[in-house]
């Protein structure tokens, strides 16, 4: 039975699975609940300076997209952080911290950026007793336009600033959430780096309006007519957060930056792939919040089958295996020749492939043998793009053959099986031959 | 055998029937609806589309409905088969679109068009007509038969901007919608609303108690129109070649649907408490299964061939089998056994094929039965006297379904080739309105 267990910048917990600082985060009560579940860990929802609460929207605040059978893809908010006084958060954050000690307790943070109001804060948190601390430097909407959240997370001095202040202040761990909401998420990840910080969790939601009313013309989550834009999250955000988390993963300035991954993890699926992309842990939300606590029943007893069958005792043994496989494109092998191949037997000749591949692509898919419907690649014109692999409905009828040996049917030309990438092309202007 | 013969009303509570007479299949809801259009993948060149008699296209309408626009889709549907609404309710869709559908293939879970297309057009027919009348031609079209293949072709015609009468032997139009259909599969008196909803496009009169042979003849039509169309139907109805055919209790399946289908109050309608069904195909399912639903308590249907030759689907034969009737095949009836003039049961042989023909075993038994109905197929009853060339015993038609005299085009049951589905019949309405149309312009302007 593989071992689940983390230790993340020294916050033990007995699995990788967090729950993200977010509404399911917001008290005592959700929190229980989620301990009960199993939840190996929260990061509690975004605390900000004491004094009047902070006020949210009376009407919706939450927008989606749907694919099949309403299966939300894509959500939105534009909460903002907790609206409940200060006081009350860190009584029960102190308590529920005691009554669940085997499970990380990290509290989400954000105040302006001054000095004082900083070292204010993380005093009195310290007193909790919890793990660590999480900056919220990514939140898109509302704070952001007072001077917090993903405005400071977009510029990375600030973010070396404040990190410095807080390590300068508290002895606990210090994660530097970030905003995906920039141009290089290498940036402030290294910024936090350089300011000493623990750990960056990534990414913050990105800033997102999901539909607009066609009889009011108001974005959606419409307010009294009108609508902000909100920060996206869920399933459909996934691919965005795995790629800036291998950014940072293999920059050279925050090699072995430890990261905890937050992004439209659903299943643990998605939390085996954020882990071999280096990450320590994983942080939920929207599935939590479509599904329910529960979910992480499957989530823990998938990745610890899955460890089981490929023979990982324990989340280190495959923790950043497929940092070394993500690359430049310049650095792609050229000579490699794959032609997509249909299974005849798993066909059901919807001809899905054949639409997009002859309307969209190389039309390499014919449609008719022997005058009966008949879906076939043909080599001659097929350059393995992918497309019709990704348009099929029927899992694995599709799928790319590599061709090792003998002539590429499309270009004529022999399978050459020394690699070679851009770099080294004739057609690069900037490939450099070698002097004769 | 020597029992009197048991046939009564009542058998069943008013409750009771009405439930055995609701919908076989409620409709779907909104939310059905939305789940089951998911389903859809969109086929290139869809083979549902292919499968269906009037080329609907599907994917299409089914986009449509989950983009939220049913109205669209109901168009998308009416644009090939203006009676998308029957043909919803009882096309044989196992045997047509959803056989075809590649989920059938990869699941044996067809996408539900037959439903889908009943929500859409459902939809649109609570709505107002969704087609304009084209602007007069002065042109006057008749159309004999105001049954599917006829209510199609008027359509269709007025569409084009004619004037179209249509003549009509029964008291009510719609044909074997009205007529010939279970009752279970269209209630609420559709057939009828589905006429409305047709004829509100105008231009389209109907005149009642009027057929060929009974008031109208070929060359009168010929000489106060600009074109016909006969979409007559079948007039008679096959024997069975027995003696005593004629006795009581022995009785034409088709005459009984439709007394079914007209009655206002089930519980008047007499019913067997022994009923056998001789035939294979659908109507032998109907009558089987709608005398079951009436009460009665021992229903078989016999077949002289296996199950896997009947004409009837094999979702018809589970329906029917589900509810209790009993399905006999490889038997043929012998003789019929009377009483006092009445049905009181049949001498059945077993059948066997030997090469390729069906030949009995010689080993026979007999069954009682209060009622016996014949459901062994119609026929095309010629009323033109031999004016039109016939094929197979049908009208002989070309693609435009125009027949051999240049003014004269048929449709539906009465054509040579017809498949004897409403479908296939409104298939043929509208394409020979098309062709007709094509007429009509042609000798405006020659």
């Amino acid at each position: 039975m593989a071992d689940l267990r983390t230790d993340f910048v020294g916050i033990k917990s007995p699995n990788p699975f967090w729950l993200a600082s977010a509404p399911p985060t917001d008290k005592e009560y959700n929190v229980v609940r989620a301990f009960k579940a199993g939840w190996g860990g929260v990061v509690w929802k975004t605390l900000g300076e004491d004094g009047p609460p902070v006020v949210n929207v009376n009407g919706p605040r939450y927008g989606a997209i749907h694919g099949a059978d309403r299966r939300l893809l894509g959500f939105n908010n534009i909460e903002l952080i907790t609206d409940r006084p200060l006081e009350v958060n860190l009584q029960e954050i102190k308590k529920v911290k005691r009554e669940w000690k085997d499970r990380a307790m990290v509290v989400s943070l954000m105040v302006p950026c001054e000095e004082e109001s900083w070292k204010k804060i993380l005093r009195r948190v310290e007193e909790t007793e919890c793990d660590g601390v999480e900056l919220n430097f990514g939140c898109p909407h509302g704070m952001s336009e007072r001077g917090m959240g993903s405005a400071v997370g977009q510029v990375p001095e600030y973010i070396e600033m404040v990190v410095r202040w807080c390590k300068q202040y508290t002895r606990m761990p210090v994660i530097v959430k970030l905003t995906p909401n920039i141009t290089d998420v290498r940036k402030p990840a290294r910024a936090a780096r350089a300011g000493g910080a623990d750990a960056v969790s990534l990414i913050n939601t990105i800033n997102s309006i999901t539909h607009v009313d066609l009889d009011s013309f108001a974005p959606m989550p419409t307010i009294d007519g009108k609508g902000s834009h909100g920060g996206y999250c869920g399933p459909a955000v996934k691919p965005i957060a795995l790629s800036m988390v291998s950014e940072i993963a293999r920059d050279s300035e925050t090699l072995g930056f430890p990261i905890s991954a937050i992004g439209g993890i659903t299943t643990w699926r998605d939390a085996a792939e954020f882990i071999s992309m280096s990450a320590g842990n994983v942080q939920v939300c929207t599935a939590a919040m479509t599904y329910g606590f529960r979910i992480v029943d499957e989530m823990k007893s998938g990745l610890s089958r899955w460890m089981d069958e490929k023979g990982y005792a324990t989340i280190e043994d495959f923790r950043g295996r497929a940092v070394p496989h993500v690359t430049d494109w310049q650095y792609l092998n050229l000579n490699y020749i794959a032609k997509a191949k249909i299974n005849q037997d798993l066909c059901i000749k919807c001809g899905r492939c054949y639409a997009a591949c002859e309307d969209t692509s190389h039309q390499a898919i014919m449609m008719e043998k022997d005058g009966k419907r008949h879906f076939e690649v043909m080599d001659d014109e097929c350059v393995a793009c992918n497309l019709c692999v990704e348009v099929c409905p029927v899992q694995d009828c599709i799928t790319m053959v590599q061709q090792t040996s003998g002539v590429d049917a499309r270009t004529g030309r022999e399978i050459n099986p020394e690699p070679a990438n851009w770099t080294q092309h004739p057609n690069n202007p900037m490939s450099l031959k070698a002097a004769e | 055998m020597a029992q009197a013969p048991d046939i009564q009303a009542k058998r069943l509570s008013k409750a009771q029937l009405e439930a055995n007479f609701a919908n076989l299949h409620a409709p779907l809801n909104a939310h059905e609806a939305f789940v089951e259009s998911d389903r859809c993948y969109f086929c290139f060149d869809p083979p549902c589309m292919k499968a269906c008699p009037t080329s609907i296209d599907i994917p299409l309408f089914i986009r449509e409905i989950q983009t939220g626009h049913p109205k669209s889709a109901a168009k998308t549907i009416f644009d090939q088969n203006i009676l998308g609404g029957m043909c919803a309710r009882v096309c044989p869709t196992e045997t047509l679109c959803e056989e075809a559908c590649v989920r059938e293939h990869a699941e044996g879970k067809p996408v539900k068009i037959g439903l889908l297309q009943r929500y859409a057009t459902d939809a649109a027919m609570a709505d107002e007509h969704p087609y304009g009348r084209g602007k007069f031609s002065g042109k006057k079209v008749a159309v004999v038969g105001a049954g599917p293949a006829g209510l199609a072709c008027a359509h269709r015609l007025a569409m084009h901007g004619h004037d179209i009468t249509m003549f009509e032997a029964q008291k009510k139009a719609g044909g074997l919608n009205e007529f010939g259909i279970a009752a279970y599969k269209t209630v609420d008196d559709f057939a009828q609303r589905e006429v409305d909803f047709v004829l509100a496009i105008g231009g389209i009169t109907i005149e009642h108690d009027k057929a060929l042979g009974k008031g109208l003849t070929l060359e009168q039509l010929e000489k106060d129109y600009d074109a016909v169309f006969l979409g007559v139907g079948y007039a008679g109805v096959n024997e069975l070649g027995l003696k005593h055919e004629n006795s009581k209790g022995v009785e034409d399946a088709v005459y009984k649907i439709a007394a079914l289908r007209q009655s206002k109050d089930l519980s008047k309608l007499k019913v067997g408490r022994r009923v056998v069904v001789i035939g294979g195909g659908m109507t032998a399912i109907d009558i089987a299964l709608q005398s079951k639903l009436l009460g009665a308590e021992e229903v078989s249907i016999l077949y002289r061939r296996g199950r896997e030759h009947m004409r009837a689907s094999a979702y018809e034969q589970e329906l029917a089998l589900s509810h209790g009737v009993a399905i006999c095949e490889w038997v043929m009836p012998k003789k019929l056994i009377t009483k006092d003039g009445h049905a009181i049961g049949l001498k059945i042989e077993g059948t066997v094929m030997k090469g390729k023909k069906l030949v009995g075993t010689g080993k026979t038994y007999e069954l009682a039965a209060d009622v016996v109905f014949k459901a062994i197929g119609q026929t095309f009853v010629d009323m033109t006297a031999g004016a039109l060339a016939l094929e197979d015993g049908r009208i002989k038609v070309d693609e435009g379904k125009r027949t051999s005299r240049p003014k004269i085009w048929a449709g539906g049951d009465c054509v040579a080739g017809n498949k004897a589905l409403t479908v296939a019949a409104v298939d043929d309405g509208r394409r020979a309105a098309e062709s007709i149309n094509t007429f009509l312009r042609g000798s405006h302007h020659g």
